[in-house]
């Protein structure tokens, strides 16, 4: 992209220029007025030609390369592309609307690059005009690339990860929110019928059909009560826990704690399937061991949806504890003991101790990790599929009594073939989370050290 | 008696109370801890293969169902850990790597777009790959990489970047930048600084990013299962899923042998590692 950005060492120096530039405007004569720095940026609407009337004719014949290729390669591509977008096909039966939809994304996407390419080339043009018009000497060929080599790196570097994450999670997550705007569902599939563009009916029919709409409302809630019973549980007992066992007369604290941790290391996949069996309902340990020798009933855990709302908290807290546990621990061993002795003197409690001295340090230092892990439950998918597989099913709906939304989107897509349904309510999950993101990351702290730089 | 004495006596009593809530506290916790565990262990020693008749302790224990595991012809389980392995290997190398890279050059170097791509990291990894799969499914389909082990490791190194490369940005940035700037007087090039100043610095957080990396596709069953058709080229953890989907309570002995197995050896790293991983999470979302 040779000198087009600012490298981090002279950009520092470019704005000192740059403002002095602006001051020079009103106190200093321009050297060279013959230059002319708009000419520069129009001659640059063939990426090259503006370089090549500042004189910077190795960068000029770069762009100018890169550019042609770029139009010579792609263009017909991304044309089609687009258009492909726009029509997802036109012949049932041979054109595959699938294809013709990530071509188009795949287009969209080339299409940007391209597009910041081209303006950057412009700003380019016209900031060396400007620069040359104070007088500024065009350095010589080492030195240009030089500062291309060094204004470059960064992007060298991120190039790979950059590369992969686009084709990883970006593409397919434009994808999806292209499909939630189409009729992709199990009667309407390509290759056999061609999709198409139908605006926000998705969305509609989702709070208007009343089926819809009741699923949804209970799914929504249920992954709402999920999330926040699981996880405030898990994070009450790890903390209870945390501050028994740190009380200085209890022994063996190694052993302990290392038990505490084995539900964190065993593979949790492992576990819940362990789990399934013991909670199930006819042979399983729950039953036949405790609840029918004490009750002498049994409880119909993966079949009642309550009961299995129930176990899955259970597991949850038990699979959940020990990460905050660790956490805790480790925090509290921090703690100073002057601030005990310091409350002993003035005849705290221990629940005024708790609330003045342990929990706020707690909190204070394990925030930001307490919050991931509602967001981490809030998108659990494992453990509600692979305990009963969101079930037990509901009559009449698409989604089982245990189903949360990420686990009702998995449904609807490789049970159900509901594509647009599903990617519909992604979008929803999607907006959800990224609200809560935004929340949470503008009053975190590193956003606003990062600022500072 | 004094007073003084029985007060003391009183306070002696209420200790040994305590000491007893406390222990009998952990000591519930140890039996619940455990015994899913043992459980687990218990039935894969029963000889038969159902869940229905199997004990916790066996009456005639036997290995059976290890045997089978890894000797038996119509057992894919070394292949399913031959795969495992490749994958984890591939996965942490190069995710580890192109994850150095960015981390670097967004801790270190002031570009146009970085703010950017900082917020964009930061959104991305709340999405969870799985909202993505039927676009990845048709993508991989597109490509060819469909029921193959490449494609499992491309999706998995670029799902795992944004989240590790701001744990691992995080931690270059309380690397004192004073550092580079002296060997950059002293004539290092953009290179020689990565390599041979910040790397070495940073192989705490970098081990534990490989770390996650490497046990990742040992517990991951989900993206496994979209992405991979045949069952020679299975992973352990959708093979052993398999095990129990398709008939639960009739292969669950075998299951549980090939969770042990598995288990153990992930449960020992982590007990033994538990210090550096958990610092090194908590430190990632702390200050990244």
């Amino acid at each position: 992209m040779g000198e087009i950005l600012p490298d981090p060492e002279s950009f520092n120096q470019e704005e000192v220029i740059m403002a002095k530039e602006k001051s020079k405007d009103i106190e200093n004569p321009i050297v060279n007025p013959k230059h002319n720095s708009t000419l520069a940026t129009l001659l640059s609407i063939i990426p090259g030609l503006g370089q090549a009337y500042n004189k910077r004719f190795i960068k000029a014949s770069a762009l100018f390369i890169l550019f042609a290729a770029f139009v010579i390669a792609m263009m017909d591509f991304v044309s089609t592309g687009l258009q492909g977008l726009v029509s997802l096909g036109n012949v049932p039966r041979e054109d595959d609307s699938r294809i013709f939809l990530s071509n188009g994304i795949l287009s969209l996407i080339f299409a940007t690059f391209f597009l910041t390419f081209y303006l950057l080339n412009l700003q380019d043009a016209y900031k060396d005009a400007k620069r040359i018009q104070l007088g500024w000497k065009v350095p010589n060929m080492r030195d240009g690339f030089r500062n291309a080599w060094d204004t470059g790196f960064p992007y060298f570097l991120i190039g790979p990860g950059l590369l992969l994450l686009i084709f990883v999670v970006v593409f397919p997550l434009l994808f999806m929110v292209f499909l939630a705007f189409t009729n992709y569902d199990l009667y309407n599939a390509p290759p056999r019928n061609l999709l198409e563009w139908v605006g926000f009916e998705n969305f509609t029919n989702l709070f208007m059909i009343s089926e819809w709409r009741t699923t949804f409302v209970s799914v929504l809630s249920w992954t709402l009560i999920w999330t926040f019973v699981a996880t405030t549980l898990q994070i009450g007992l790890a903390m209870f826990l945390a501050i028994i066992v740190n009380d200085p007369r209890v022994k063996f604290k190694k052993l302990i704690r290392t038990v505490f941790i084995l539900p964190w290391a065993v593979p949790a996949f492992v576990t819940i399937i362990i789990f399934s069996a013991i909670f199930n309902d006819n042979f399983g340990a729950i039953n036949l061991q405790i609840i029918e020798p004490l009750f002498n009933t049994s409880i119909p855990w993966l079949q009642d949806p309550l009961w299995t709302r129930i176990a899955l908290i259970v597991i949850q807290v038990w699979l959940g504890f020990p990460f905050v546990y660790a956490l805790f621990t480790g925090v509290l061993q921090g703690v100073s003991k002057d601030w005990y002795e310091a409350a002993d003197i003035d005849g705290a409690s221990r629940l005024q101790k708790f609330r003045g001295i342990t929990f706020p340090h707690l909190m204070f230092a394990t925030g930001p990790l307490l919050i991931m892990q509602y967001s981490f439950n809030f998108n659990n998918f494992n453990i509600i599929y692979l305990f009963n597989q969101g079930g037990p099913a509901v009559r009449g709906q698409t989604a089982g009594g245990s189903d949360i939304l990420i686990s009702w989107i998995y449904g609807l897509t490789f049970e159900n073939q509901q594509f647009n349904m599903a990617a519909a309510i992604s979008i929803i999950l999607g907006l959800l989370v990224a609200t809560f993101a935004f929340l949470q990351f503008r009053r975190s702290r590193s956003f606003k050290e990062e600022g500072t730089f | 008696m004094s007073t003084t004495t029985r007060k003391t006596k009183s306070k002696k009593n209420r200790n040994i109370l305590e000491m007893l809530g406390i222990y009998s506290v952990i000591g519930v916790m140890f039996v619940i801890i455990l015994y899913p565990l043992l459980w687990a262990l218990g039935l894969s020693l029963n000889p038969g293969q159902g869940l229905f008749g199997a004990q916790m302790i066996p009456e005639n224990w036997s290995l059976a169902h290890y045997e089978w595991l890894f000797f038996d012809p119509r057992s894919n389980y070394l292949t399913w850990y031959k795969n495992t392995l490749i994958v984890a290997v591939s996965v942490s190398v190069i995710g580890t790597f192109i994850v150095g890279l960015t981390a670097y050059a967004f801790s270190r170097y002031r570009f146009k777009g970085r703010k950017n791509g900082l917020y964009a990291f930061l959104l991305l990894q709340m999405f969870p790959v799985l909202m993505a799969m039927v676009a990845l499914y048709i993508l991989l389909n597109t490509i060819g990489l469909l029921d193959s082990l490449l494609g499992l490791i491309i999706i998995y190194v670029g799902a795992s970047i944004p989240m590790n490369a701001f744990l691992v940005k995080g931690y270059f940035d309380t690397l004192p930048r004073e550092l580079d700037e002296s060997a950059k007087i002293d004539g290092a090039g953009h290179f020689r600084i990565f390599f041979q100043i910040l790397l070495p610095l940073a192989k705490p957080i970098l081990a534990v990013v490989a770390l996650f990396n490497f046990m990742n596709p040992f517990m991951d069953f989900i993206l496994p299962r979209i992405v991979l058709r045949s069952p020679e080229n299975y992973t352990l953890a959708l093979g052993l899923f398999n095990f129990v989907n398709d008939e639960f309570a009739n292969n669950f002995t075998r299951f549980a042998a090939g969770a042990i197995l598995i288990a153990v050896p992930i449960a020992l790293v982590y007990l033994f590692l538990q210090r550096y991983l958990i610092s090194g999470l908590a430190s990632g979302a702390t200050k990244g």
